[in-house]
């Protein structure tokens, strides 16, 4: 078992080779992950299966990944997801709720 | 002409027999899963076999391990194995299957397709839901077998069902701190069930396991409530405690994670996406793809194998996947009828014996009505879209007559997941508001792509000569 290391949110965490990005960021004490984009609740990883996509993250740059799909390398960059900034998003009608 | 003979998609314990199978019969077949290692959920990381760091390495029991065996043949057969493969779209005519692999898409066709893509867990939509720290029992399960994580902090379980139990007895071996096991399993559910008893008492030694873990965790020390309802999770920007009823009065368990279950489902995303006939289990309260003996579905060319045509269990799905196998086999010449149905015997002697409890099963752990159709209008029911049941019920009112229409009203089900986490519930509320069946209702139309596909991929998508891009 080789041990990797790789940030989220900015701050160096310890994994190793075979754990998701999920197991590793939740093991390395994280409890939200992202924020809803609709209201900015914060939100955690919850089936672990790739069913749910409540464990979205940004990883290496990519935005929106399944962090419990995919596993751990060595130097990953990981880094939680904000509610998009609300004055540039589309109004409540232009999103189909008119 | 295909270049394929079978496709196969999942490599749990129903893919990995039906590949297996049909391969040991000289077939040409390929295997596409997900996950990086066969096995899917059931025998998730069974080869790798990290045991939690502090516990012993019988924390997951021999059931558990038994999928050991179902891995080492599926390693031996001839076949092509590619893990880490998202399947984004399925075609019926021609039968081809689309998916991605390292960034790269696919578009692959084939003269027969196994579906194997089994079962998750059924939401548990209570108050609260989506706060961190609370995750499904299977999610910490799926921790413990492949990154040997044991949850941090004070553990309660809340639900029923066999892995509900299972998850809480892992947990204990693995020395978790667990706070409180809490079943919503009522009183009358237990006596009703006993009129099961005879025919579970075939299913071989399943029933003595179930008592045994009923036993362990009653004896454990571990705070039990059987019969609870009303489950309310606590917090504000995380989980903080557990508000239930218990025979009328409120009570409250503090913990930093809560553990809910309540049964699995078939995963429909696929069927649904090929549009096959389906039809509703009224006491599991699922759709299940309609299929054959032999696992034939309403669309030619396309087999079901395993939990994904309804939930049996991994020994059964197994046995369920060797059929489909040799019925594949058999329709594309490699075996005759005869054959088949000699080669057959072990395993459907098998599954019919794993098939005996599901009686027992599935009258104890019927979803309760708390689950099945939240009351309380505040309940998320879209966990993406942040839709709540009053929502439902008011689109309902304002016209809208189903779980299609639902979207376009509210966006319900059009996040990430595509409804897999709420097209249950969705239906059940809307059936109730409409005074209609949840069959009447329907399920929501599932699109491909079936998970997201980068633009870019699809750009550079290499196909088969025989298959033009949709």
């Amino acid at each position: 078992m080789r041990a990797v290391t790789l940030s989220f949110d900015g701050r160096e965490i310890a994994a190793i080779e075979g754990d998701t990005v999920a197991a590793a960021v939740l093991r390395a004490g994280a409890v939200s992950t992202r924020q809803s984009p609709v209201s900015g609740a914060p939100r955690a990883p919850y089936c672990m299966m790739g069913v749910c996509f409540e464990c979205l993250m940004e990883i290496d740059g990519m935005p929106n990944q399944q962090a419990c799909m995919i596993q751990v390398r060595d130097g990953m960059s990981v880094r939680s997801q904000s509610r998009p900034d609300q004055s540039s998003q589309p109004s409540e009608a232009a999103r189909g709720r008119a | 002409m295909a270049a394929l003979d079978v496709i196969v998609i999942g490599a749990g314990p129903a893919g990995m027999a039906a590949a297996t199978e049909a391969a040991s019969h000289g077939l040409r077949v390929q295997v596409l899963d997900e996950q990086p290692a066969p096995g899917g959920q059931i025998y998730r990381a069974i080869e790798s076999g990290r045991p939690p760091s502090d516990a012993d390495a019988d924390v997951l029991g021999a059931d558990y391990w038994a999928g050991r065996k179902h891995a080492d043949a599926f390693r031996a057969a001839q076949l092509d194995y590619t893990p880490g493969a998202t399947v984004w779209t399925v075609a019926k005519s021609p039968l081809a299957v689309g998916y991605l692999k390292d960034g790269k898409a696919v578009l692959r066709s084939t003269r027969r397709l196994i579906i194997a893509t089994g079962a998750y867990e059924r939401p548990v939509p209570i108050p609260g839901w989506t706060l961190p720290g609370i995750m499904t029992a299977g999610g910490a399960q799926v921790l413990l077998k492949a990154d040997g994580s044991i949850p941090k902090g004070r553990v309660i379980l809340a639900g029923s069902g066999p892995l509900l139990m299972l998850v809480a007895g892992q947990l204990m071996k693995a020395g978790a701190d667990i706070r409180g096991y809490l079943e919503t399993t009522t009183k009358q559910a237990y006596l009703a069930a006993a009129t099961k008893l005879p025919g579970a008492l075939l299913a071989g030694g399943l029933l003595a396991k179930g008592l045994k873990m009923h036993g362990e965790i009653s004896k454990s020390g571990i705070p039990v409530h059987r019969g609870v309802s009303g489950l309310k999770a606590i917090g504000t920007d995380r989980f903080e405690a557990i508000r239930f009823n218990l025979g009328g009065s409120e009570q409250e368990i503090a913990g930093d994670v809560l553990l809910l279950h309540e049964g699995i489902v078939p995963n429909v995303q696929l069927t649904r996406s090929l549009d096959l006939a389906h039809e509703w289990v009224d006491n599991q309260r699922y759709w299940k793809p309609t299929s054959g003996p032999w696992g034939e579905t309403s669309a030619e060319g396309i087999l079901i194998a395993g939990d994904g045509a309804g939930i049996d269990g991994a020994e059964a799905a197994s046995a369920s996947g060797h059929l489909v196998g040799l019925q594949v086999a058999t329709q594309l010449g490699a075996l005759s009828a005869d054959e088949r149905d000699r080669a057959a015997e072990p395993h459907l002697a098998a599954r019919k014996r794993q098939q005996r409890i599901r009686p027992l099963l599935d009258q104890l752990y019927a979803p309760p009505a708390e689950t099945i159709c939240p009351s309380d209008p505040q309940t998320i029911v879209c966990r993406c879209e942040e839709v709540d049941v009053a929502e439902i019920r008011e689109c309902v009112r304002t016209g809208s007559e189903g779980p299609n229409q639902l979207k376009a009203f509210s966006r319900c089900g059009m996040g990430p997941c595509q409804g897999r986490m709420c097209g249950l519930t969705v239906a059940e509320v809307m059936a109730k508001e409409l005074g209609r069946s949840v069959e009447e209702v329907g399920y929501y139309r599932i699109r491909s792509p079936i998970k997201p596909l980068p633009l870019s991929a699809l750009a550079a998508l290499e196909a088969d000569e025989d298959v033009t891009p949709a």
